[in-house]
């Protein structure tokens, strides 16, 4: 077997206690939130730490709550607890459904909505996703929060805005009315998606007066285009004839990379027919 | 560390170290070598064991994660009097195996599916089982093999 090389896991029981830990710790600790990346790459010996700070041992911090008209789910939720959570199922069922598609059913079962979007592989569902719902990223380093949005979480491979010693609280979803139609299609050959397509529009008849189209995992980071979210919006016949040029838009300002799930022409051209196949579902 | 945890409906203590994994407790210290391990990066499921009724790899959860639950091995299946697990029965009755590498985390995996959704269509069996990989005998006799167990499963509730 595979054997890890020798850590001490800790258990804060605050986030200001973690915050404090990852202080102390400097460059020779890193949070543990479900291990299902940080341990594959702690296994292949990319990456070496000799502190874990598991952050599931701070209390609440796996909560998943409907509170003034937002969904806000803790850092150290899992993905099947998003899945199987009533309200998430009954609020914001493409969440659920996205969720219920991440990797496989045991990754789900220990990986956590926080790690995969503090882990920033940009092979990431829920981060293209939340990035299309306009949901926000609670921080906190000590005792000081800060509230930014998921591409300013986000900002590279591997790489995100958070401070050495902050850490992600949970994230925070607006629930649209009734006029909101959203979907995520994705593509997927092997363990992580070639390509994730996010979808919202905000309807009234056959008129879509607000769209915003999101592309993940075909370049470092998620990415959307002022552009393609202008040509999804107007009647639906009108848009309908300008989905192509929109996935235009968007595929060139997500600027898609050759990588081993897929090559950057390749996935261009799948932008524009998941863009198509995420209308459909979005408006069925 | 010192671990506790209840393994297959009975109550252990063990010292492991936070590094290691479920998968080396298992097998190395506790000789369970039911549990396979293959691609040790949580793709093939041939590591499946139950902790709380969830499938986890292993392979990468750590040891630590089970202080306190309740963990299911392919072992735990058998009945005290050695009779099948309706699922292990169903996946010899459909010659659901070949070389049976993949299959104690095959039956593990089917085990959660059951347990979640005693009556799962074909569709969602595949997608749950999506997971588990097999090189040797074909998914057709495993998915026939979790149906048929599912019947099985039905009817001695209905007894």
């Amino acid at each position: 077997m595979m054997p890890l090389r020798r850590f001490a896991m800790h258990q804060p029981k605050s986030v200001a206690e973690a915050s404090q830990m990852l202080a102390e710790f400097g460059e020779k600790g890193r949070l543990y939130a479900g291990g299902t990346e940080l341990l594959l790459a702690m296994k292949h010996d990319l990456l070496r730490y000799e502190h874990l700070i598991d952050v599931k041992t701070i209390p609440g911090l796996n909560k998943i709550e409907l509170k003034n008209g937002t969904l806000n789910i803790g850092g150290a939720a899992t993905h099947r607890a998003i899945e199987h959570s009533p309200a998430v199922k009954e609020n914001l069922p493409v969440l659920a459904q996205m969720e219920n598609n991440v990797a496989n059913v045991r990754v789900r079962a220990s990986g956590t909505l926080g790690g995969n979007l503090c882990f920033a592989e940009p092979h990431s569902d829920p981060a293209a996703l939340l990035l299309a719902l306009g949901a926000k990223a609670h921080l906190q380093a000590k005792s000081v929060r800060r509230t930014v949005t998921i591409d300013k979480l986000i900002t590279g491979s591997y790489e995100t805005s958070l401070g050495a010693d902050e850490l992600l609280e949970g994230i925070e979803i607006p629930l649209a009315g009734k006029s909101q139609r959203a979907a995520y299609v994705k593509f997927q050959l092997k363990e992580r998606p070639t390509l994730g397509l996010a979808l919202v529009l905000d309807v009234d008849g056959d008129n879509i007066k607000k769209a915003k189209a999101v592309v993940g995992s075909v370049s470092p980071m998620p990415t959307e285009s002022d552009k393609a979210n202008g040509l999804l919006t107007g009647s639906r016949a009108q848009v309908e004839k300008q989905l192509l040029d929109a996935a235009g838009a968007l595929a060139q300002a997500a600027d898609p990379v050759d990588d081993l799930e897929g090559g950057a022409d390749y996935k261009r051209h799948l932008i524009g027919v998941f863009l198509k196949r995420a209308f459909i579902k979005a408006l069925a | 560390m010192n671990l506790q945890f209840v393994l297959n409906g009975k109550p252990w203590r063990v010292e492991c170290e936070a590094q290691e994994t479920l998968a080396e407790v298992l097998r190395n210290t506790l000789n369970l070598n039911g549990t396979k391990v293959s691609c040790e990066v949580q793709v093939c499921g041939a590591c499946t064991v139950l902790v709380d009724g969830a499938p986890v790899s292993a392979c990468t959860y750590l040891a630590y994660e089970a202080r306190g639950k309740n963990v299911t091995t392919i072992e735990g299946l058998e009945k005290p009097d050695g009779t099948l697990d309706p699922l292990q029965q169903a996946f010899i009755d459909e010659f659901a195996f070949q070389c049976g590498f993949c299959t104690p985390g095959m039956i593990m995996s089917a085990k959660a599916l059951l347990d979640e959704n005693p009556a799962p269509t074909r569709a969602e069996i595949i997608h749950y089982m999506d997971g588990n990989i097999c090189r040797c005998t074909g998914y057709v006799p495993i998915v026939a093999a979790i149906q048929r167990a599912a019947q099985a499963m039905g009817k001695e509730t209905k007894k």
